[in-house]
């Protein structure tokens, strides 16, 4: 029996790789989009640029204004002089911000009342804004404290000391690309499996194989291994050149990556050959795999938070190993996660994979009749 | 010699259409797949960070922690939970079930009242390094709150200097769905127009009645016209749905003309479908062009586009390949559009960007058929 489940893996991996394009595809590609993506998926800002409409030219002003133009956040872009200036500016994406200081500043400054400063953002991207606000507000709380020490006042009863767990510098980097080994290995797997049964049921070739002496779960066997080794692979290059190239700390051990790994990577193939094998058509698996990857990537936690939606859409996630997945590399990865800690995301991956294997190896048998 | 070409491109665009009519997936991916995608979506991506659980450790609790704590009680962004040491509090945090924690040490309050500067010490889950931001921010917010108070309630003068006063154009409220489904709309429209022409046509090259059609007299240009007009009317008709959608149930404002909007989507779908049939021609086989679709199109425009990330963070080198990226320019024109109004001068030049990709995949699908035929 092994002998022949051996042979059906060595015919799959045959029928994938043996055509130049579709070897291509599984190898060009996923090292593009990492080194791509890894660079680009990134929510640091850089440089921002911004403008100035300073109408107090005093002193505290023009020190003000210093600290945003030596920030390396902020990029001075402009300096304008009046009201009509400051839309087209940010109407065309010229400044992103417009710092507003007008000409009672440093009367109030001097005066012991509080100097107003005014912020003028762009909020087609709100999470930009947000940022933006946030740094803006670094450095204008910088400003105080030297203000206040400068003036003799007294110290602030209490001070916020900020830090930050496992990602000290909060560098979006580390957040990305282990994320980007779940991304690719997904798309990768699903891909080869989801084809797998279709394409042979196109052929009519997948009759032939039914009324061979291979009992179903041969055949989901054979079918499985591929996806297997295509997707372990893939998965430990991005690793690796996450470690090796973008320097993200692995601080956890191998086995609860590694498990991890392979009980998604089951879940995976699971979907991938239940989809195959509801499909008639080739054309019907790639529409099943769209309608299910593209969802269970924007809901997996990977670009934004799954504790950011709506309670409805957060049960959805549940059925979507992605999801699970993603915590245990970014555990692993920056948390130092062991075993145990990781074992409330191990066990539903463990239950899609085994739910699914045995759907599609049931339909197998099926759509024979 | 007009008129007989008229009748011909008749005769094929009646034979797609029967074609469409026939095989429901086609109209699967252009009506179904957005409508669904735009509901998911629309509700599911947020990068607004609401009730954050928190944990609170105040080791000597009296009258000056408690004034302070009150504020996150209050604040619509945290839920506070209150942890004996900080010890605990970690393992919470190791077990995802907080994401920062609020440390006010025994000697709070005793160096609060001698001299100041007593240290709140805060410790916030950086593994997700842009929630960590949003969370630190709404924090200052908090504190700061409270110094005022503090302040206030002493009788002193206010010991903040110089006060922000933020305005966020366009999205006052700063709500992450006015800018995020406009950006899905372009992401959706890449995936439709995308696949309905290179799975459909690339299914045509393998059972080979690609080639049946190409021995008719039918010109190159003539076959290529009749399999882009009835996908183009098909992915129209998902462009204004997604659009009704925005409008009326995600109620993201449409501050830009309704014609511009027409006039900029049918280019991007003309540089979308361009892209599909070119990946079909070259491909020839669904596998390839299915993979090829799902790498070019929705992952690009997923992450190289600006939907999400913003093009102005990323490295030059790489903001530079975001122009081969057609969804950019219409993400751009999308956000300019719904949000900011009419804005001419960063329009048109976005909207010349996406011509010239249109021809570009136009031509070189046209002359990758013309191939073939030899």
């Amino acid at each position: 029996m092994l002998h022949q489940i051996f042979a059906l893996v060595v015919k799959e991996l045959l029928a994938i790789l043996k055509d130049v394009k579709s070897r291509m595809v599984l190898i060009g590609p996923p090292i593009i989009q990492l080194v791509v993506f890894g660079y680009a998926a990134t929510y640091d800002l850089n440089h921002v640029p911004f403008a100035v409409y300073n109408e107090d030219r005093s002193q505290p002003s023009r020190d003000l204004v210093a600290r945003f133009a030596e920030a390396p956040a902020f990029q001075e872009v402009a300096v304008i002089h009046s009201d009509v200036d400051v839309a087209p500016l940010i109407d065309k994406r010229k400044a992103l911000m417009v710092l507003h200081i007008d000409r009672r500043f440093s009367r109030d400054l001097l005066g012991g009342v509080p100097g107003h400063v005014q912020l003028i953002m762009d909020g087609r991207n709100s999470n930009t804004a947000l940022l933006v606000m946030g740094y803006a507000n670094a450095i204008v709380t910088d400003f105080n404290t030297w203000w206040a020490a400068r003036s003799g006042g007294d110290k602030p009863p209490a001070t916020l000391d900020i830090r930050s767990r496992f990602n000290q510098n909060l560098q979006s980097q580390w957040f990305i690309v282990p994320g980007i080994v779940a991304l690719l290995t997904q798309v990768v797997t699903l891909l080869v499996t989801a084809l797998s049964v279709a394409r042979e049921r196109e052929a009519g070739t997948f009759d032939q194989l039914l009324v061979t002496p291979m009992r179903p779960i041969d055949i989901l066997l054979g079918k499985s291994i591929p996806g297997l080794l295509i997707g372990s692979v893939e998965a430990t290059f991005i690793i690796a050149a996450g470690v090796l190239w973008f320097g993200v700390p692995l601080r956890g051990g191998f086995v609860p990556l590694y498990l991890g790994l392979f009980l998604f990577l089951g879940s995976v193939i699971g979907i991938g050959l239940m989809i195959s094998s509801l499909s008639v058509t080739q054309q019907q698996a790639l529409l099943g795999t769209f309608l299910f990857m593209v969802p269970s990537i924007i809901l997996s936690g990977f670009a934004t938070p799954i504790a950011n939606m709506p309670p409805l859409i957060q049960d959805i996630t549940y059925l979507n190993p992605m999801r699970y997945f993603l915590v245990v590399v970014r555990g692993v990865f920056l948390e130092g996660a062991s075993t145990r800690s990781l074992t409330p995301q191990y066990w539903p991956m463990l239950i899609i994979g085994l739910a699914t294997l045995a759907i599609a190896g049931w339909l197998f048998r099926r759509r024979l009749y | 010699m007009n008129a007989e070409l008229i009748m011909r491109l008749r005769g094929l665009i009646r034979k797609e259409a029967l074609q469409i009519l026939r095989d429901p997936s086609s109209i699967a991916i252009a009506f179904v797949m957005p409508v669904i995608l735009l509901l998911i979506f629309g509700y599911g991506v947020s990068l607004d960070a609401r009730r954050v659980p928190l944990a609170l450790v105040c080791e000597n609790p009296n009258r000056d922690t408690a004034s302070f704590t009150a504020g996150f009680f209050q604040s619509p962004y945290f839920v506070p939970v209150r942890f004996g040491t900080v010890q605990e509090a970690e393992e919470a945090m190791r077990a995802r079930m907080v994401d920062g924690i609020v440390w006010l040490r025994s000697d709070f309050s005793r160096r609060m009242l001698n001299g100041g500067n007593a240290a709140i010490g805060l410790l916030v889950n950086g593994v997700d390094a842009n929630n960590a931001r949003i969370i630190e921010g709404y924090l200052q917010q908090v504190w700061a709150v409270w110094l005022a108070k503090f302040d206030a309630a002493q009788g002193l003068p206010l010991r903040i200097p110089v006060q922000v006063d933020a305005r966020v154009w366009f999205n006052p409220s700063v709500t992450s769905t006015d800018f995020l489904v406009p950006g899905l709309i372009a992401v959706i429209m890449t995936l439709t127009g995308a696949l309905l022409t290179a799975m459909v046509v690339a299914r045509e090259w393998e059972r080979g009645t690609m080639e049946a059609v190409l021995v008719t007299p039918a010109s190159i240009h003539e076959i290529i016209l009749s399999k882009l007009i009835p996908y183009f009317v098909l992915g129209m008709g998902g462009m204004g749905l997604s659009v009704a959608m925005a409008v009326w149930l995600f109620g993201v404002p449409l501050r830009g003309s309704l014609w511009l909007l027409l006039a900029s989507s049918s280019v991007f779908l003309l540089c979308a479908l361009g892209m599909g049939l070119l990946i079909s021609v070259v491909s020839k086989n669904q596998f390839v062009a299915g993979q090829i679709a799902i790498i070019v199109t929705f992952l690009p425009a997923f992450i190289l586009s600006g939907f999400v990330f913003d093009i102005r963070s990323m490295p030059a080198a790489i903001e530079l390949i975001t122009h081969i990226v057609a969804a950019r320019y219409f993400v751009t024109i999308l956000q300019t559009l719904f949000l900011a109004g009419n804005v001419w001068r960063l329009i048109v030049p976005n909207i010349l960007a996406l011509v010239i990709m249109a021809g570009i995949f136009l031509g070189l699908a046209r002359r990758a058929s013309h191939k073939s035929l030899e």
